[in-house]
C-alpha cells in the first residue's frame, strides 16, 4: 500500500496528523509530560486492540488487563533482572527463595522479550480455543473474562516470591544498558511507543481493510448467518482474540519502562473496563477513536483528578452512561456526523455554484 | 467431627448468602437480559438503609425498641434499593433492552457514580451497623458446636425470598404478565400488556431483592461504599453457573459456589480455594455453556 | 470529493515534514540541552516554599488516606500561621493517587518534575511506596512516610515515620508470649506486609519457644471467615494474630463474635487496627482485643491534648485520631525542623540536618535516627474499650531505636541478606 492510498481515507489521514504531533510533542512539552504521553501511547496501543475485538467483532472482554498484564510483567521480570545485575531481586530474598526461579530464568536474556508477545498470545489461544469452539458468546464471554480477571489478579497477588505480591515489579534501573531515568532513555523508549503505535494501527488496519475484516463484522453483526454462509466464526474470533491480546501484551510492555512499575493493580477488573471505556468514548468499530478515546480520557483523568479528585467517578460515570446511550459510535460519530453535513452542505454549494458562470 | 460437622454447616451457609446475593441478579439478568454492574451498588443501597434505620431508631426511638429496627430495615432496604431501580430503569437501562453488552458498559457507569455518591453521603470509611441483640449468639447443638443465630436467619430470609418470587412469579398475575413480557415482547403488549410499567417493576422488583441481601449483609461484614464490588463477580458467575433465567438454577449456582469455596478454602486456603473455584466454574461452562439448568428454546440467537 | 481534499493534505504533509525534521533535530540535540536543571534549592521561590501532597483521594484506600492529608494539611498550617519555615510560607500541592501504585509513580514524577517541591508527604500502602521510590530515588526527592511497615528497606531519599517491625511487631509478640501464651495462629491479607510480617514472627516465636499452629491468608475484599474461625477453633490457638487489612477485619470480627469467641475467649492482637477501623468494625465487637501501635488518642501527653482538641475542632468532633494521622502530623513538623536547621530546602543538606533531630510529637518524644532515616518511637500496646477508644495496657519506658532490617536480633538473622 503505497502512501497515497494509505491517506486517502479521512481517518488515516488524521490518524497520520495525530503521530506527526506526536513526534513533534518533544518541541513544546517537557520529560516529564512526554513520559506521560508517552503512557497514554501505551494505552492507546492496547485499546485498538480491544476495539479489534469489541468494535468490529463484537467480543466485550472484561479481562484485557489479563494481557496486558502478561506483557508488562514479561517486560518487568526482563528489566528485574537487569537492575539485579545477577543477584536476586529483592523482593524474591525477603519471600524467602534461595535462587531464581525456574519461570524467571530466561528473562535474563534480552531474546525472552518475545514473552511479551508469546504470553498473551498462548493464553489467548487456550481461552479462546475453548470458549469459542464452545459457541460461548455475547454476555456469558464477558463474564467469563471477568473472572478471568480475577483469577489472575488473586493469583498474582498470592504468589508473592514469584511475582512482588501487591507491590509488583518496579526498582528498574537500566534497559539494554542505558539509565532508564536519563532524558535520552526516556525519548528513545517514547519513540519506540510512537512506533509501536504507529505499526499495531498498520496491522489492524491491513486486517480489517480485507475480507477478514469484513467477515469480523459479520460475525458481530449476525454470527449465525456467517456460520451458515460456510465460514467457521471461532476461527476468525480465536484468531484476532489472540491478535488484540498480543497487541495487549506490546501496550503493557511499552507501558512498563515508562512508568517504571507493574503491579497486580493494572490488571483487575476495574482497569479492564476502563479500557473499553476509552473506546467507548472514541468511537468503536474505528480505530482512530480507540486511539483518540485513550489519549483524551486519560488526558482528561491527569488533568481532573489533579484538581478535583472527587469529580473524576462522576465524570467519567455520566460521560460513559451518556455514550453509551446516546452516543454509541462515541466521538468519531459526532464527528463524521457533522463532516457529513459540511460535505452535503459543500455539495449543494458546489451545485449552486456550478449554475453560477465560473471566474476561472 | 464437629470440625467436619459445622464446616457443611458453614457451605450451606455461605451458599445461602451468594443465592440472597444473586436472586436480584437473577431476576434482572435471567428475566430481562440486562447485566446490571450496579447489582453490587444495589446491595450497598441496601446496607445503608438499613445503616440509617438504625440510626433513626437509636436517635429518635425508645431503647427498648431499638432491637425491632431490622424489621423496619429489611423492608426499607428493599424499596429504597427499588426506587433507586425504578428510576434506574426509566432513566437508562430502558434505552438499553436488546443490547445486552453495552448494558454491561451503562451500568458500570452507573456503579461508578453510586459508589462516589455514597462515599460523598456516608464518607470513605465503613460505617457501623450494630445487629439486633435477638441476633448475637449461636444455637448450641452439640458442647462445641454453634450454629451462629445471624447465619440461620439469613439461611431463613433465603427461603423466605425465594417462596415469595416463586409465588410472584409462578402464582400470580403479576407473574404471568411479566413472564409473557420475557417471553414475547410484541405478542404480549398485543394482548394488552402494558410492557413499559412491567419492565420497570420487574427491574425495581430485582433491584429490591438485591437492597435485601445487603441489609442481611449488615450482619456479617463491612459496611462501607465500595461493598457491593466483593460481591458482583461471585454473584454473576452463580446466576451463569446456575443456568440464566431459571429460580432453581440460582439455588443450584449458589449452593455449588458456596460448598465449593468453603470446602476448597478448608483443604487448601483462601486465596487457592477461590482460584479454583472459578477455574472449574469456567471449565464447567465449556462443557455446558448455558449453565446447568438451560431453558430450552429454539430461537438461535439469543 | 477527493480532489477538494487534496490541497489541505498537502498542506498537512509539509506541515508534517517540517515537525519531523525539527523534532528529530531538537533529538539529537537534547542531549546537552539541560539547561533548565538548576542546582539550587528545590521547591524554593521568593517567598513561598513548595511542597507535595501525595495521597489516595478517590478508590478504595481513600478510606484511610484521607485524614492521613488532613492531619498533614493541618500541621502545614499551624506552621504557616507561625510564620512558616525560613520565613516563608509553604504552598502546598495536593495530587491524587487513586489506590493506583501506577498514579502514585506518575503524579510523584509530576511533583518532582513538573513542581518541583521541596519535599513530598504521602503514600500509605508498601505498593504505592515502592512505585514512587525509584522516582525519588532518580530525582533525589525526600518523602516523608507516614505509616507502619514491614521493614527490609531504607531508601536515602525516604524518611519513614511509622513504626519499623521492632517498633510495632516483635515488642508485641514478645508481650503476647510473656503474658498471653505461645500457641500463635497468624491471619493476614494477601499481600506483603501480612507476609513478611508473619516471617518475623515466625522467626521470632522460634526463638523465644513460641508454636505457630496456623497461617492462613485472604484476598483482599475476602467477606467470609467461617473456614477460617473454624479452622482456629480446631487449633484451639493462645493468641491469633492479625494482619488482616481493610474491610476484611469488620467481617471477621463481626463473624469472630457471632461464632461464640470474644476476648475472654481468645485474644486477638492486630497491628493494622487503628481508631478509626475500630469505628466502621463496631467497638462491641472488638472489645477487650489487643492492638499495638505507638500511638492512641488517649495517649496520655500535653501535646496530645492539644492535637486531638485542634484535629476535632478543624475536622469535626466526630472525628478520632490514630498512629497513621499523627506519624503524618510529625512528620511535617520534623521536615520544618530539620529545614530550618540547614538553612536550606536542598534534599542532600536537609538529609544532613536531619539526623538526630528530636520533636515533642503527641506520642512524646521521637527522634530521627540518621543511620536509616527511621524514627525511634515508643511501643505501646492497647485494649479496645467498648466506646472504640484504645486503653494502653503496656509501653516501653523509652522510645524504641528503628531497626528496619531487624539487625540487632540474632533470630533474625536469616531473614534480610
Amino acid at each position: 500500500m503505497s502512501v497515497k492510498t494509505f491517506l486517502k481515507t479521512p481517518s488515516n489521514k488524521v490518524f497520520f496528523v495525530i503521530v506527526l504531533l506526536l513526534l513533534a510533542a518533544p518541541l513544546f512539552l517537557s520529560v516529564f509530560r512526554i513520559n506521560l504521553l508517552g503512557k497514554f501511547i501505551s494505552y492507546a496501543i492496547l485499546a485498538m486492540g480491544i476495539d479489534l475485538i469489541w468494535g468490529y467483532t463484537g467480543i466485550l472482554s472484561l479481562g484485557h488487563g489479563v494481557f496486558f498484564g502478561l506483557g508488562a510483567y514479561a517486560m518487568g521480570m526482563y528489566l528485574k533482572l537487569e537492575a539485579a545485575h545477577g543477584k536476586l531481586p529483592d523482593f524474591m530474598a525477603w519471600s524467602g527463595l534461595e535462587k531464581l526461579p525456574a519461570i524467571w530464568a530466561p528473562f535474563s536474556n534480552p531474546l525472552s522479550l518475545i514473552f511479551i508477545v508469546l504470553i498473551p498470545a498462548f493464553l489467548a489461544a487456550v481461552i479462546g480455543y475453548l470458549t469459542f469452539k464452545n459457541r460461548i458468546r455475547g454476555v456469558y464471554f464477558s463474564i467469563l473474562s471477568q473472572a478471568l480477571s480475577l483469577i489472575f489478579v488473586v493469583l498474582f497477588i498470592g504468589q508473592q516470591a514469584y511475582t512482588g505480591g501487591t507491590n509488583g515489579l518496579t526498582s528498574f534501573r537500566t534497559m539494554f544498558g542505558l539509565p532508564l531515568a536519563a532524558d535520552n532513555t526516556k525519548y528513545l523508549v517514547y519513540y519506540a511507543a510512537v512506533f509501536l503505535l504507529f505499526i499495531v494501527y498498520l496491522y489492524c488496519r491491513f486486517l480489517i481493510g480485507h475480507r477478514f475484516g469484513k467477515i469480523l463484522i459479520a460475525i458481530r453483526d449476525g454470527e449465525n448467518r456467517v456460520r451458515f454462509s460456510g465460514y467457521d466464526p471461532a476461527v476468525y474470533k480465536i484468531f484476532v482474540y489472540i491478535s488484540s491480546a498480543v497487541i495487549a501484551g506490546i501496550a503493557g510492555a511499552v507501558f512498563v519502562p515508562q512508568v517504571g512499575i507493574i503491579s497486580p493493580a493494572e490488571m483487575g477488573i476495574v482497569p479492564s473496563i476502563e479500557m473499553v471505556i476509552w473506546v467507548a468514548i472514541g468511537g468503536r468499530g474505528t480505530l482512530i477513536g480507540a486511539v483518540i478515546g485513550a489519549i483524551l480520557v486519560n488526558g482528561l483523568k491527569s488533568g481532573i483528578s489533579e484538581s478535583f479528585p472527587e469529580v473524576w467517578s462522576y465524570f467519567l460515570g455520566l460521560t460513559f452512561i451518556a455514550v453509551v446511550i446516546f452516543m454509541p459510535e462515541g466521538l468519531v460519530g459526532i464527528v463524521k456526523k457533522y463532516a457529513g453535513r459540511i460535505a452535503i452542505r459543500r455539495e449543494k454549494k458546489d451545485k449552486t455554484a456550478e449554475k453560477a458562470p465560473s471566474v476561472n | 467431627m464437629n470440625t467436619y460437622f459445622l464446616q457443611v454447616f458453614n457451605g450451606i451457609s455461605v451458599s445461602s448468602i451468594f443465592m440472597l446475593a444473586a436472586l436480584g441478579l437473577a431476576v434482572t439478568f435471567g428475566l430481562m437480559k440486562i447485566i446490571n454492574m450496579a447489582h453490587g451498588e444495589f446491595i450497598m443501597i441496601g446496607a445503608y438503609a438499613a445503616y440509617i434505620i438504625q440510626n433513626i431508631f437509636s436517635r429518635y426511638l425508645p431503647a427498648s425498641i431499638f432491637d425491632l429496627y431490622f424489621f423496619v430495615a429489611i423492608p426499607a432496604s428493599f424499596f429504597l434499593a427499588g426506587i433507586f431501580g425504578w428510576v434506574l430503569e426509566k432513566l437508562i437501562i430502558r434505552h438499553l433492552y436488546g443490547r445486552a453488552l453495552d448494558s454491561i458498559l451503562a451500568t458500570w457507569g452507573v456503579s461508578l457514580v453510586l459508589q462516589q455518591l455514597a462515599r460523598s453521603i456516608f464518607g470513605a470509611p465503613n460505617v457501623d451497623v450494630k445487629s439486633p441483640s435477638w441476633l448475637n449468639g449461636a444455637l448450641l447443638v452439640l458442647p462445641g458446636l454453634q450454629l451462629p443465630y445471624k447465619r440461620l436467619f439469613i439461611m431463613l430470609l433465603v427461603i423466605a425470598c425465594m417462596t415469595a418470587i416463586y409465588f410472584l412469579m409462578y402464582r400470580s398475575n403479576y407473574g404471568r404478565k411479566i413472564r409473557a413480557v420475557m417471553q414475547n415482547r410484541a405478542m404480549a403488549a398485543s394482548l394488552g400488556i402494558n410492557t413499559r410499567k412491567i419492565d420497570a417493576c420487574t427491574f425495581a422488583f430485582g433491584s429490591g431483592l438485591a437492597g435485601i441481601a445487603g441489609c442481611a449483609l449488615t450482619l456479617l461484614g463491612s459496611i462501607g461504599p465500595t461493598l457491593g464490588t466483593n460481591y458482583i463477580v461471585d454473584t454473576f458467575m452463580v446466576v451463569v453457573l446456575g443456568g440464566v433465567g431459571s429460580l432453581w438454577g440460582t439455588i443450584a449456582g449458589g449452593f455449588l459456589i458456596g460448598t465449593g469455596n468453603t470446602t476448597l478454602e478448608f483443604l487448601t486456603n483462601a486465596t487457592l480455594g477461590k482460584v479454583l473455584v472459578f477455574t472449574l466454574v469456567i471449565l464447567f461452562l465449556q462443557w455446558r455453556p448455558k449453565g446447568l439448568f438451560t431453558i430450552n428454546s429454539r430461537s438461535l440467537d439469543e | 470529493m477527493k480532489i477538494k481534499f487534496l490541497p489541505k493534505m498537502k498542506k498537512s504533509v509539509i506541515f508534517a515534514l517540517t515537525a519531523l525534521f525539527v523534532s528529530s533535530a531538537f533529538l539529537s540535540g537534547c542531549g546537552s540541552s539541560q539547561a533548565s536543571d538548576s542546582s539550587g534549592s528545590a521547591g524554593d521561590s521568593k517567598d513561598t516554599i513548595k511542597v507535595g501532597v501525595l495521597h489516595s483521594l478517590s478508590g478504595t484506600m481513600a478510606i484511610s488516606e484521607v485524614s492521613v492529608k488532613d492531619a498533614e494539611m493541618m500541621a502545614i498550617d499551624e506552621i504557616n500561621a507561625k510564620g512558616g519555615v525560613l520565613g516563608k510560607k509553604i504552598e502546598v500541592v495536593t495530587e491524587d493517587g487513586a489506590s493506583d501504585p501506577a498514579v502514585f509513580a506518575e503524579k510523584a514524577k509530576k511533583l518532582l518534575q513538573q513542581d518541583k517541591v521541596a519535599t513530598v508527604f504521602g503514600c500509605w500502602t508498601s505498593a504505592s511506596r515502592k512505585a514512587v521510590l525509584p522516582v525519588f530515588e532518580s530525582n533525589n526527592g525526600l518523602l516523608w512516610y507516614p505509616v507502619q511497615y514491614e521493614g527490609m528497606e531504607s531508601s536515602p531519599n525516604i524518611f519513614y515515620t511509622g513504626a519499623a517491625p521492632n517498633q510495632q511487631i516483635v515488642p508485641a509478640v514478645d508481650w503476647l508470649v510473656k503474658n498471653k501464651g505461645k500457641k500463635f495462629f497468624l491471619i493476614g491479607s494477601d499481600y506483603v506486609f501480612p507476609r513478611t510480617a508473619n516471617k518475623i514472627i515466625k522467626a521470632e516465636l522460634k526463638s523465644e519457644g513460641g508454636q505457630v499452629v496456623g497461617e492462613e491468608y485472604t484476598p483482599m475484599g475476602h467477606t467470609d471467615y467461617s473456614t477460617i474461625i473454624n479452622k482456629i477453633k480446631e487449633e484451639k490457638p493462645d493468641v491469633v494474630f492479625n494482619t488482616l487489612n481493610g474491610d476484611s477485619n469488620v467481617a471477621f470480627f463481626k463473624q469472630l463474635k457471632d461464632a461464640g469467641i470474644t476476648s475472654k475467649d481468645l485474644i486477638t492482637c492486630s497491628v493494622s487496627i487503628a481508631e478509626e477501623e475500630v469505628r466502621g468494625i463496631g467497638a462491641d465487637n472488638m472489645t477487650g482485643q489487643l492492638v499495638s501501635w505507638n500511638y492512641y488518642q488517649t495517649t496520655d501527653t500535653p501535646e496530645n491534648k492539644t492535637f486531638v482538641a485542634n484535629y476535632k475542632s478543624r475536622y469535626g468532633q466526630d472525628r478520632v485520631t490514630d498512629d497513621p494521622i499523627e506519624a503524618a502530623y510529625d512528620a511535617v513538623y520534623l521536615w520544618a525542623a530539620a529545614v530550618e536547621k540547614a538553612g536550606s530546602t536542598d534534599v542532600d543538606k536537609v538529609k544532613e540536618a536531619a539526623k538526630g533531630i528530636e520533636f515533642k510529637a503527641p506520642e512524646g518524644n521521637v527522634k530521627i535516627e540518621g543511620e536509616n532515616q527511621h524514627l525511634w518511637k515508643t511501643v505501646r500496646i492497647g485494649e479496645v474499650q467498648p466506646d472504640g477508644m484504645i486503653k494502653e495496657v503496656w509501653s516501653t519506658p523509652e522510645p524504641v531505636r528503628p531497626d528496619p532490617y531487624l539487625k540487632t536480633y540474632d533470630w533474625a538473622k536469616d531473614l534480610a541478606d
